[in-house]
């Protein structure tokens, strides 16, 4: 197995912490595992781990209104197991989220389980009228998550950045 | 018991702090006693009231929480009672409605009327402290006692499969949500 960034999880993780994020949710999946050690390692962070990505609609949702910034990282089929969570929680209430989705069954992935829920993923997004940005470099990867948030927050409605392989794997 | 009297009977538990509760006739009778600024009501999204309730009181240790949930909305999400176990957060008291249907959609008969026993699901997932309760008393006692315990408990109460006639209040879900986040984090 190709071995997952840890410098780019660290660019993620700083990026986060610079929007001011204190929350994190998260189900464990192997693009994520350094960003959730990070997150782990770090005093100043919650973090909730997760029996099912729905749950953390529902802690995002409760943060946001208690005044905490929160993200929630996932892999894209735990976005797909928490879609009435998104529209009937986040979207009907008005909820900002700021979701960090592993994109995998992109190409280039090896493992089968994953093909079809990539095949799905960015239409799914555009039906439930989430915007949605990549992350696909380091570079980029600061100012489009602050600008997710920015938005996130302005429309009160969930945001999601996809993390591609080219970004999250050394191959 | 029928909730309406449980929920009169620790109204003035709940006055004062955050509550959060399901959709349906727990939402519509809580109403009917006094709407609070403090009362949020997750009109939809069965079973992440305890979500949101384990989110605001991990981001508001400060403050006291309690969730009023359902049978039919705990059984959709199970995997939450391990979470909140988990974190298991000293200001959250999460009640449970169990009147054994899913009452506002025709009152179909959920799993605890054939034997499920959510605080036995609760405890085993590692909830420290759980109790049933059938009476307006036990119930008004057990509240109390999990308030002052300090520690995270559910408390399932047993209760008939009666409710309101009519579900939809006259309180926008928006402006609810809103009056309550301004309440919360001014």
């Amino acid at each position: 197995m190709s071995p997952v960034s840890t410098a780019s999880s660290r660019v993620i993780y700083d990026a986060l912490k610079a929007c001011g994020i204190r929350l994190m949710s998260a189900l464990p999946e192997t693009w994520l595992v350094h960003l959730i050690r990070l997150a782990e390692e770090d005093p100043e962070m919650i973090l909730v781990r997760l029996a099912k990505e729905e749950e953390g609609v529902g802690i995002s949702a409760g943060a946001h209104l208690a005044g905490v910034k929160s993200a929630m990282l996932m892999q894209n089929h735990g976005l797909l197991a928490s879609i009435n969570g998104i529209v009937s929680c986040a979207q009907l209430y008005r909820i900002p989220l700021l979701m960090l989705v592993s994109y995998r069954g992109e190409f280039g992935e090896r493992d089968p389980w994953q093909t079809e829920g990539g095949g799905v993923t960015e239409d799914i997004l555009r039906a439930l009228r989430i915007p949605f940005v990549m992350l696909e470099q380091p570079d980029h990867v600061a100012q489009r998550i602050a600008d997710a948030q920015t938005l996130a927050l302005a429309s009160n409605k969930p945001a999601a950045l996809l993390l591609r392989r080219s970004l999250m794997v050394e191959e | 018991m029928k909730r309406l009297d449980a929920l009169n009977a620790v109204y003035p538990r709940l006055q004062d702090r955050i509550v959060v509760t399901i959709m349906g006739a727990v939402a519509a009778e809580l109403q009917s006693i006094g709407h609070k600024p403090n009362f949020f009501y997750l009109q939809h999204a069965m079973g992440l009231a305890s979500s949101m309730g384990l989110g605001i009181a991990l981001s508001r240790p400060d403050r006291e929480v309690i969730v009023l949930d359902g049978d039919g909305s705990v059984l959709m999400n199970l995997g939450g009672l391990t979470t909140l176990a988990r974190y298991r957060p000293k200001n959250l008291v999460h009640v449970v409605f169990d009147n054994e249907s899913l009452l506002s959609v025709g009152g179909f008969p959920t799993a605890t009327s054939t034997g499920s026993d959510i605080a036995g699901i609760a405890a085993a997932a590692g909830v420290p402290r759980t109790i049933t309760v059938r009476t307006i008393e036990t119930f008004t006692r057990a509240l109390d006692e999990a308030i002052a315990a300090r520690d995270l408990s559910l408390i399932v109460a047993k209760v008939e499969a009666v409710g309101p006639s009519a579900f939809v209040t006259d309180l926008g879900l928006l402006e609810n949500r809103f009056q309550f986040q301004r309440y919360l984090a001014p």
